[in-house]
């Protein structure tokens, strides 16, 4: 009996976190609120140049399966628009990195403007309009 | 290796259903049964998997071809994380430690049924966190000399 108790909670329950991650996946949020100064990324935390203008910096993994179709939505976008770079980093590889900037997940993408700053957020793979937004905010 | 997504949510639904099984008539030997299916999966591909040869050969050839395939490494690990949680509740059970029986399944059936309904794979989405962890752990224990 308590089985059958504990089986429906879990159904209602991964209901409930499947509907509220199906729409947070991948959207782009501003960081820190409440005049939090946001953190700042050099090309020595990246191991790899800033763009001129921004840079999308996405966290990846070796058992990721969206990873590689954000790979390739940052890639276009990258190759697109003057002046942006795309970072991929193996999370495994950068642990210290993904501590200090709490990466829970993979991908996770960071949108960093001209001086590095981490303007906007996003957990999951992004959908390419999104990306190019966030990009219009932090060129400017 | 790639593989046919459809194929992971075919199995994820086929897993969710015998875990509810599992739970609902507290039936350690079913979670044993289902445990054996983890390990073959984790250990001899997904391809090899009996979930994945039912899809293969009575599903598949009822659809079309995938749109897209899907690099085999992110499943096949989550189903080494169910592995994990089926064999704990396998022992739960099994000893008489009902509870723990019932808070395994329960995660694992969780996990089951993010993946069937929402194709949101938990297991390869705790690669990172369990790197986190086991990272600090190791570089707590190195002391400098």
């Amino acid at each position: 009996m308590e089985g059958a108790l504990v089986a429906a909670a879990v159904l209602v329950a991964a209901t409930v976190f499947g509907l509220i991650r199906r729409r947070r996946d991948g959207v782009l949020r501003a960081r820190g609120g409440d005049g939090d100064v946001s953190e700042t990324l050099g090309s020595g935390d990246l191991g790899a140049e800033l763009g001129e203008k921004a840079t999308l910096v996405q966290f990846s993994s070796a058992f990721c399966a969206p990873c590689r179709a954000t790979r390739r939505v940052l890639d276009e976008v990258a190759t697109m628009l003057d002046g942006v770079a795309h970072v991929e980093l193996d999370a495994e590889d950068h642990l210290d990195l993904v501590r200090r900037l709490n990466v829970l997940r993979t991908p996770t993408v960071l949108v960093l403007d001209g001086a590095g700053r981490i303007v906007r957020r996003a957990a999951g793979q992004p959908r390419r309009a999104d990306v190019i937004a966030a990009l219009g905010t932090a060129i400017t | 290796m790639q593989v046919d997504p459809r194929g992971q949510r075919f199995a994820a639904a086929v897993t969710t259903v015998i875990l509810l099984a599992v739970l609902v008539n507290g039936n350690g030997v079913l979670l044993a049964a289902q445990a054996l299916v983890f390990a073959m999966a984790t250990f001899f591909g997904l391809r090899f998997a009996p979930y994945g040869l039912v899809y293969r050969l009575l599903v598949r050839p009822r659809l079309g071809p995938p749109g897209e395939l899907e690099d085999a490494g992110p499943p096949r690990f989550a189903q080494g994380v169910g592995l994990a949680f089926t064999l704990v509740g396998t022992v739960g059970y099994g000893s008489g430690i009902t509870w723990l029986g019932i808070g395994a399944t329960a995660f694992a059936l969780g996990a089951a049924f993010l993946n069937a309904v929402f194709g949101f794979c938990l297991g390869c989405e705790m690669y990172v966190l369990i790197r986190r962890i086991t990272a600090k752990i190791r570089s707590d224990r190195e002391v400098p000399a």
